[in-house]
């Protein structure tokens, strides 16, 4: 909503720097997005007159302009607008001028022309855009003199201000000083035109409403004129209108926005004549029944819009959204029914959104119109339309009453008020900051009965509303600030969370790079990953390429190195941390959203991954895992394993699938580990119980054996373990054997021992004997031969 | 006595002399034995001590004393200066450039995003909050409903929203804010309620340089009983200060949020005077307490929101929030 400072001292006597006037604006909840002076720092500019027009001899957008700016001379001028003619009279920034832009206007050459001075387009002179190109001033004006002077143009200031939701009443000028008015402490005095009716024509005979459904339309009040020249508008009152943003159309619609940006109330004319039975009947459409608006298009309509229709019933207009073509005012309009309602706000809100007509009219009925106000806003209709024509108004209104809501009547206690906000009022200073914004006070025991005014009556109707208006005219800066600490309560991370910032950290540490792909994927990604291709859709994305929830961290993560590669990064090592959609049970709430880790060390061979795997282990503290050689979805057919914790599958590691990597453009290797963190963290894990370190001396025992390739080397290993019980302090493969010199499908498994006792060194013996238990264990449950 | 004398300064130059010539470690240590060792003039010298007369011996046995100090002080350090002439060729053979290599071992990067993150969780933590996390994917009712929107709210029905193919139409949407986590903080847990939930949320926003359909923002619930607005101002001002610095301070300004009431614009001052928009906050509207299953009568609390993405942009001067969401690691590995 934007408001002159001007028009709102026509409500109010406002005083102080326009800047001053912006903060009290944004303390009240108003917040000034922009606020422009009108009429400032156009020393300089002047009348001209346009003597000819000449195409640049080097250029198309610009042409040479020879004015007259009162002495006679011609003056040439390059100018990039065409909309001017010879014989125009313009505004002219003269060599020297500054304009409010903070542009230095000098003589210069354009592609070879000398320009010695500016025609102005009416932005440049502060003014707001009525038409594009160069403003043409009325041809009457005296040449070479001040512009500003001329034009009687008074300096000003707009404010465009964000209207909350919340304050219908701000949607006009008026209200806008209301509340400004009552947090300066100065009077607010409402307009109160008069209205003169010809006694000797009644309106009663001559038109009739019937509100059919009171829960569609509260109130609908008439009147009959006529006598209505259609005409342009008065140009201060045109100005007004540009300048807010709405642009100047005929006397006629002029008023109309005029009043609706002045008091917050749109209204509507009738060609009465085309108004079939002069009767205006106002009911819920029927689902399929058609109207033909303004605007020349045909609506279709459905039981939840508001419809208004003529004697015979047919829908002549979108109640509150847009009139219909069939009585709109034309020059044969003799009698005109001019119409202001109370809409009920939901269903002008629904019909504006379904129809992609939402208008400074409709918006005003969404957020909830003052009833209270249309009896001045008639008035005021009238009294700004006989400016440019002689009206005759029927004597008498006609005015059908729906179920138009009561304001709130509202408790409010003086207690909660001020523990709500922090402060401590009396009940007499509370209603003192009330009063003057049209809530009425009365005194009950400590505390109030405070009525809502007309204005606020859609939006506030509790007493945690009026709490809020309390707060706002109290000043936010004024309450005083304290801070609550928790009792019984550390702030703490959970160890979830401590856990998760641990593993990221060490991930970092261990040299990999946090990515974070778009969570959204193509249709195919999936597949195209080896993935099961159902994912939860998207079902308004923003594009189709966005519109499937992923269900894994590998597509992102592909594209990443994708995209990475195709900028000759080949070789990316990174991690994701972020939630998975499963769409397990379609049946439940919510889909089965879980927290994935993946890591993707681009360039590197399965067993790299086997290294992220291993930061996850220590940095989470799992004290066993095992590989279960298995080919999960979009990975290595021959080059993978699941991850088992406590016999629950945790994750994976390996190779990405060669055909995976291919069809994601990915060229290299890449080693890839997913964790579902929600699963493992479920889990116990956490610090192991310390091992006192043994002061004695270590033995180490090397053991080879022919193990065929079948035979995972896990096996062998948990073999070793089981056979050297405590006595093991550490297993090591070092190496591994295929070759001449083993049997074809084996291969040599070379395994370091050390053992170790706590209270002793081992004897001889002692390691033999362990020796030969961890020989036995290998044999007798591995296809495997001790190899000499 | 004069001859012994003599003798005695003849093998002390001569065994200095050939310390002296000595020109490796091998040399000196042969030297050594045949200056010092049992065979040597000097210890041949003393072993003839007891055949002098004892007025001779006392001065003749001083110089022998005398000879041989000198001459193992003079090894030592002959030893001493061929160590270091051997030290010295073996360092010089093994002399790197250290500016012909890269490093070959890097830490990783983490996610400015993250940092951002955790940095404004442990602001909170400090003051005493602890962190509530929620689903992505949330209930109509957790997002909007229990928010107090109103039936027909545009936020509701607006295509703001992200919605999925999940339950019955209309019924299942991708968060568009992190509240849903304070219904749930406030059904899981009795008050007093002191949490901060950071998370990612929703819109349907056209990436540009300021929006992405996905974002970051971490919002406060705090309920207990006689919570008041001039508590939320007072908790965001030690925010401020504890985040942004002593130097910068805060202020409301009344605005409008289904949830909260009243509700207000936070802003933050830098200390030259400018102002930053920071987010939303307010009173936690009655409504929304007793969706949690809260009395509002017993207890008040606050709320306040903000997005987390603008943190890591203005810190690290990045000019266009898709950067944060490239992959490309050649903008990632900066941070």
């Amino acid at each position: 909503m934007k408001v002159l400072l001007s028009w709102l001292r026509e409500f109010a006597p406002i005083e102080g720097e326009p800047q001053f006037i912006a903060d009290q604006l944004s303390a009240l909840g108003l917040a000034v997005e922009e606020m422009q002076l009108i009429g400032g720092n156009l020393a300089g500019i002047v009348t001209a007159r346009v003597l000819a027009l000449r195409p640049h001899p080097k250029a198309d957008r610009i042409q040479l302009v020879d004015v007259d700016a009162g002495d006679g001379e011609p003056l040439q001028v390059c100018c990039g607008a065409f909309n001017m003619a010879v014989g125009d009279v313009v505004p002219f920034a003269t060599l020297g001028t500054t304009m409010p832009n903070g542009m230095l206007i000098e003589r210069r050459k354009l592609r070879g022309e000398w320009s010695n001075g500016m025609l102005c387009a009416a932005r440049e002179v502060g003014l707001a855009d009525a038409v594009d190109g160069i403003m043409i001033l009325p041809p009457e004006l005296p040449l070479g003199v001040d512009f500003a002077t001329a034009m009687g143009i008074e300096t000003d200031v707009l404010y465009d201000l964000d209207v909350t939701g919340n304050r219908p009443d701000a949607l006009s000028v008026a209200g806008v000083a209301r509340d400004l008015a009552a947090w300066l402490k100065v009077p607010f005095t409402m307009i109160d035109p008069p209205l003169e009716v010809d006694p000797a024509w009644q309106a009663s005979g001559l038109a009739a409403v019937d509100i059919v459904d009171g829960d569609l339309c509260g109130r609908f009040h008439a009147r009959v004129l006529d006598g209505i020249a259609v005409g342009p508008s008065p140009r201060w009152l045109a100005d007004r209108l540009t300048a807010l943003g709405m642009r100047p159309i005929n006397n006629v619609v002029d008023v109309s926005n005029y009043v609706m940006l002045e008091l917050g109330q749109p209204s509507h004319t009738f060609d009465l004549n085309q108004v079939s039975g002069r009767r205006i009947r106002v009911r819920w459409a029927r689902d399929g029944e058609t109207v033909e608006t303004l605007d020349g298009q045909t609506r279709t309509l459905t039981a939840a819009d508001g419809a208004i229709c003529d004697g015979d019933d047919g829908v002549i207009g979108i109640a509150g959204v847009m009139g219909g073509a069939s009585t709109e005012i034309s020059e044969t309009t003799t009698d005109v029914l001019l119409e202001m309602a109370w809409w009920d706000p939901l269903s002008i809100a629904r019909t504006a959104r379904r129809l992609g007509l939402r208008s400074e009219a409709s918006t005003r009925f969404e957020r909830g119109s003052d009833p209270g106000v249309i009896d001045v806003a008639m008035r005021r209709f009238v009294q700004l339309l006989r400016e440019t024509t002689p009206v005759r108004v029927a004597a008498g209104e006609i005015v059908a009453d729906g179920n138009l809501p009561t304001p709130a009547t509202v408790t409010l206690r003086t207690a909660r008020t001020n523990a709500m906000l922090g402060v401590s009022l009396s009940r007499h200073e509370i209603a003192g900051l009330l009063e003057p914004i049209g809530f009425r006070c009365e005194v009950a025991g400590e505390d109030l009965t405070v009525t809502v005014p007309s204005f606020r009556m859609v939006d506030t109707t509790t007493e945690i509303d009026v709490i809020e208006e309390v707060g706002r005219h109290h000043g936010f800066a004024r309450i005083e600030r304290t801070v609550p600490r928790p009792t019984g309560q550390a702030g703490a991370l959970s160890t979830l969370q401590q856990e998760r910032r641990a593993l990221r950290h060490s991930l970092v540490g261990f040299g990999l790079t946090e990515v974070m792909p778009l969570p959204f994927l193509a249709p195919g990604d999936l597949a195209r990953a080896g993935l099961d291709a159902d994912g939860i859709r998207v079902t308004n994305p923003l594009v189709e390429a966005e519109s499937v929830m992923r269900t894994s961290l590998l597509p992102g993560i592909l594209k990443t190195l994708a995209f990475n590669a195709s900028h000759r990064n080949p070789d990316v090592e990174c991690f994701e941390l972020g939630h998975v959609f499963l769409p397990t049970d379609r049946s439940a709430e919510l889909p089965d959203e879980r927290e994935h880790l993946g890591v993707a060390l681009g360039g590197s061979e399965a067993p790299a991954a086997l290294d992220a795997w291993q930061v996850v282990v220590d940095t989470l503290g799992i004290a066993s895992w095992r590989l279960v050689t298995d080919t999960p979805a979009g990975m290595h057919p021959t080059r993978s394993a699941r991850i088992e914790v406590a016999n629950t599958t945790v994750g994976a590691l390996g190779e990405v699938d060669p055909q995976v990597l291919a069809d994601y453009g990915v060229d290299r290797r890449v080693a890839w580990l997913q964790v579902d963190l929600t699963t493992l963290l479920a889990l116990p894990h956490g610090p192991q119980p310390y091992r006192r370190v043994s002061r004695y001396p270590s033995s180490d025992v090397d053991l080879a054996f022919v193990v065929p390739e079948p035979t995972p080397a896990a096996d062998v290993a948990r073999a070793l373990r089981k056979g050297a019980g405590a006595l093991l302090a550490e297993l090591t493969l070092f190496d591994v054997y295929r070759g001449d010199r083993v049997a074809a499908g084996s291969r040599s498994l070379a395994y370091r021992l050390r053992f170790q006792a706590p209270d002793r060194t081992l004897t001889d013996a002692e390691v033999a004997e362990v020796r030969q238990r961890c020989i036995d264990a290998v044999t007798s449950t591995v296809p495997a031969q001790l190899r000499g | 006595m004069t001859a012994e004398l003599d003798a005695v300064v003849r093998a002390r130059t001569d065994a200095l002399a050939k310390a002296a010539a000595a020109s490796t470690a091998g040399e000196l240590a042969a030297v050594e034995t045949e200056v010092l060792g049992r065979q040597s003039a000097i210890v041949e010298l003393r072993r003839s001590l007891g055949r002098l007369e004892p007025e001779v011996r006392k001065a003749v046995g001083q110089a022998v004393n005398e000879a041989m100090g000198a001459i193992g002080d003079a090894v030592a350090a002959r030893r001493r200066e061929l160590d270091a002439a051997d030290r010295a060729v073996r360092l010089e053979a093994e002399r790197l450039d250290l500016t012909e290599f890269a490093p070959r071992r890097r830490r990783g990067h983490l996610h400015p995003f993250t940092a951002a993150w955790e940095r404004l969780e442990d602001v909170f933590v400090g003051m005493g909050f602890e962190v509530a996390e929620g689903p992505e994917i949330e209930t109509e009712w957790f997002n909007f409903g229990a928010l107090n929107f109103p039936e027909g709210h545009p936020a509701r029905e607006s295509q703001d929203s992200l919605w999925v193919d999940w339950g019955a139409p209309g019924s299942t949407l991708l968060r568009t804010h992190t509240s849903p986590v304070q219904v749930r903080t406030m059904l899981a847990h009795e008050p007093p309620i002191y949490v901060v939930c950071p998370g990612r949320v929703f819109r349907q926003d056209t990436p540009d340089a300021t929006h992405m359909p996905v974002f970051h923002q971490i919002e406060g619930l705090v309920i207990d009983r006689g919570i008041s607005l001039g508590d939320l101002a007072g908790t965001l001002d030690s925010f401020v200060k504890a985040f942004f610095g002593g130097e910068f301070s805060s202020r409301l300004r009344p605005s409008y949020f289904p949830f909260t009431e009243p509700s207000a614009e936070f802003d933050v001052q830098r200390p030259d005077g400018s102002w930053l928009e920071l987010g939303g906050c307010g009173m936690v509207h009655p409504n929304v307490l007793r969706a949690g299953g809260i009395d509002p009568e017993q207890w008040s609390g606050f709320a306040f929101g903000f997005g987390i993405d603008r943190f890591a942009l203005t810190r690290h001067g990045v000019d266009d929030l898709r950067e944060f969401w490239s992959g490309d690691s050649r903008f990632l590995s900066q941070f």
